[in-house]
């Protein structure tokens, strides 16, 4: 047994953490997060020369990890510094296009961004079968139409990997460029770019035409990565908070003195140790049969987890904690808001459930 | 990152699961596995066995007759046992007194009690409640004065768990009355035999005996009875407590609970179909089984400090709130699986007519029953209050 972070994961985290603390100060980030394009391109570069997208890659893709550990420690930092790069993007690219050389290497050095275009109005989970329609032209070349929402990067990417039905059935994933679609950017109430995508006979390439099994070990992949980043900033809201509690003073006292208090504070640290380690299992499990199992695990604990950190965060702040000049509330929608992407605590209990079922 | 055992530590595992298939009674594992609890015979025989093959005190150092074991082997040990539903190691000689005596007696207090606890000569119980100190133990007034060669003892302790079954008894009692409450508190031996001790019965939820009430009226204690200085007795109850928190997660405890709910959930039907299919109790059993895999890595990785022989700070707090939380889940979920079939009054004649799945003819019993793993040991708020101390230090 050895939970200890490796030499090179430490390197990275430590070289993650002052660079976010140095280029993205709090007041950096609400300038960017919420006005066009919703993050810093500048910074999205210095990620790239970082090397931050190589850690999410594997060797035999041209990257330097993409372990599940690489993925919690970089998702992780950018959680602590409520980044709105977005990096999300770029890892599930990386695993839908592990078998199209071609394409890697402009996501390894960032010129290239993309965002994934799964989720249609309706079917905010349900990534089977999308009423986005594929109509065959020639070899893997297709025209796309229908309409994909709220899709996480869309307004700062200039590529889309668009699920859409084949004309017999089956699911296909595609390759679109921006320059073929219509895209209505806009910030997400947390800060960060997202859009809607609308597809009118647009030109896409067919990247795999049976792609279930793929884009599920995918989103596995992103909802670790949305735990880790969850964590990270659990882990700045907790510190925000035990600092309040011992500086606010009323009634004479620093209010950390109430019981009362004292003792939701403990139960946020115990369900963060809780967060913690059932992220370690699962990024433990990347890789292996578990871990489907394990992603749905750590996705509906942490989701429930966030949302308690972020609602007794605030109220044990009380009214600063709403505020917009507070840090501590842009953690909080963060949260709250990771639930609503790719799946949520309940969606991903239901995949528990059915799992009980069949075990 | 890894979280699989060493092979040695692996080895050590398949050593004690084939140990556990071979030579623990069936009788005794089943009355176990059904939450009836194991009978003073069955820990006695049980005792027995392990202290044959010379793991009954496994942890203690080889000199004292132990095997040594590191956190890890102790774990492997506790967990391997909850699933083989082998009865819990009484603690009171082996994992508290023991070590204490280890620490803090004199040379022949080791060679009088030692041997005689790994034996079973001695079952020693704890004299550490009253009903005036609970929570707020340091306040207890059971006193020792002092009378030439004795100390003459007066007062009342209570939970003391499984004394009816004691030789011997452990007490912390009062010595010192001014000053802070904690300076003024001795560690001190008694026989049960002893003129002016009375041991009595307290009757619990479920309608079990576990737990009595013990009077001292002028109980005259020889003073080598005395384990450490006069006074140092909250030093030596805080070192104790240290021992007390190993397995205070209890996974194997809840490993082997959550197999059984399955289990349960698979064969009672609802409306024609299986349990487990019943999407509201099927979340709960999701949920309450992602916090227990969460909870046994928290558990790890504290091992894995504890084994480097780093200092334990916050984890065991945590670790015992969580546990009990989950175990009391897990107890709810039994109990509610049966429906009507969890309320009659478990006896043996009820067996007979098999209105519980066999096995399962205890589950209300044991979920009122374990309502005391959250109370007991330093209650939850307790715990919490100790995370908080560490929490506020500037």
């Amino acid at each position: 047994m050895n939970f200890g972070m490796s030499d090179d994961r430490r390197m990275l985290s430590d070289t993650l953490r002052r660079y976010l603390a140095d280029a993205y100060p709090f007041e950096h980030r609400t300038a960017v997060a919420y006005d066009a394009p919703f993050h810093d391109p500048e910074k999205w570069a210095d990620l790239a020369e970082l090397g931050v997208f190589y850690a999410l890659f594997s060797e035999e893709c041209g990257g330097m990890g993409g372990h599940g550990f690489d993925i919690v420690t970089v998702f992780t930092e950018l959680g602590r510094a409520v980044c709105p790069e977005p990096v999300l993007g770029q890892l599930l690219a990386a695993s839908l296009l592990r078998h199209a050389p071609d394409a890697l290497e402009p996501i390894l050095d960032g010129s290239d961004r993309y965002a994934l275009a799964v989720g249609e109005i309706d079917a905010p989970y349900e990534y089977g079968t999308p009423k986005t329609a594929a109509t065959h032209v020639s070899g893997a070349s297709y025209t796309l139409s229908g309409r994909k929402t709220v899709v996480y990067g869309a307004a700062s990417a200039n590529r889309f990997l668009v699920t859409a039905s084949l004309p017999n059935g089956p699911l296909g994933l595609f390759n679109v460029s921006v320059e073929d679609i219509d895209v209505i950017g806009y910030s997400m109430i947390d800060g960060g770019p997202a859009g809607e995508v609308v597809l009118d006979s647009s030109p896409g390439t067919l990247i795999v035409d049976d792609a279930g099994p793929l884009l599920e070990t995918t989103l596995d992949l992103g909802a670790l990565a949305l735990c880790a980043e969850a964590f990270g900033a659990m882990e700045i809201a907790q510190d925000m908070l035990v600092d309040y509690l011992k500086t606010r003073k009323q009634f004479g006292q620093p209010i950390g003195a109430f019981q009362a208090l004292q003792h939701r504070a403990i139960d946020l640290a115990i369900e963060i140790e809780q967060a913690r380690s059932i992220i370690i299992l699962a990024a433990s499990a990347e890789g292996t049969p578990d871990f489907p199992k394990r992603a749905a695990q750590a996705k509906h604990l942490v989701g429930r987890i966030a949302r308690q950190v972020a609602e007794e965060a605030i109220q044990m702040h009380g009214g600063i904690g709403i505020t917009w000049e507070y840090p501590l509330s842009h953690y909080a929608k963060r949260l709250v808001m990771i639930d609503h992407q790719l799946g949520d605590s309940d969606h991903h209990l239901e995949r528990l459930m059915a799992g009980l079922v069949e075990g | 990152m890894d979280l699989s055992y060493s092979p040695q530590e692996q080895a050590f595992q398949a050593e004690v699961r084939a140990f556990l298939a071979e030579a623990l009674p069936s009788d005794i594992s089943s009355r176990v596995a059904s939450g009836a609890g194991a009978t003073r015979d069955d820990m006695e025989r049980w005792h027995t066995i392990l202290n044959e093959k010379g793991w009954l005190g496994g942890t203690w150092p080889v000199e004292h007759g132990g095997q040594g074991w590191g956190p890890i082997e102790l774990h492997i040990f506790e967990e391997e046992s909850a699933l083989a539903n082998a009865p819990r190691i009484v603690p009171f000689g082996l994992k508290m007194l023991g070590p204490v005596l280890m620490q803090f007696g004199t040379a022949a207090q080791q060679a009088e009690y030692l041997p005689r606890i790994l034996d079973g000569r001695d079952w020693w119980c704890q004299g550490y409640s009253e009903p005036g100190a609970g929570s707020d133990l340091a306040s207890l007034k059971t006193r020792a004065d002092r009378d030439g060669e004795h100390y003459i003892v007066n007062g009342q302790k209570t939970w003391t768990t499984l004394g009816q079954y004691a030789n011997r008894i452990f007490c912390l009692v009062r010595t010192k009355f001014e000053g802070k409450p904690q300076e003024g508190i001795s560690f001190l031996l008694m026989d049960l035999d002893m003129p002016g001790v009375e041991m009595r019965p307290i009757r619990l939820i479920e309608g079990g005996y576990e737990v009595n009430e013990v009077f001292f009226t002028d109980v005259r204690v020889p003073v080598g009875n005395l384990v450490g200085e006069e006074n140092m007795g909250w030093t030596i109850a805080k070192y104790l407590l240290g021992h007390e928190r190993t397995n205070i997660a209890g996974t194997g405890f809840s490993v082997q609970a959550y197999a059984q709910l399955k289990d349960l959930a698979q064969r009672v039907t609802r409306n024609g179909k299986p349990l487990i299919q019943n999407p509201l109790f099927a979340a709960r059993m999701a949920s309450v089984e992602a916090e227990l895999e969460a909870m046994k890595i928290t558990n790890l990785r504290m091992l894995s400090t504890a084994a480097k022989g780093g200092q334990l700070t916050h984890e065991p707090s945590m670790l015992k709130i969580k546990g009990t939380v989950i175990r009391q889940e897990l107890n709810d979920l039994a109990r509610r699986a049966l429906g009507p079939a969890a309320a009659p009054f478990p006896s043996e004649d009820l067996d007979n007519l098999a209105i519980a799945p066999p096995g399962h003819g205890h589950n209300a019993a044991g979920y009122f029953n374990n309502r005391k793993i959250s109370i007991y040991g330093g209650s939850n708020e307790i715990q919490r209050n100790i995370l908080a101390k560490g929490m506020m230090r500037p």
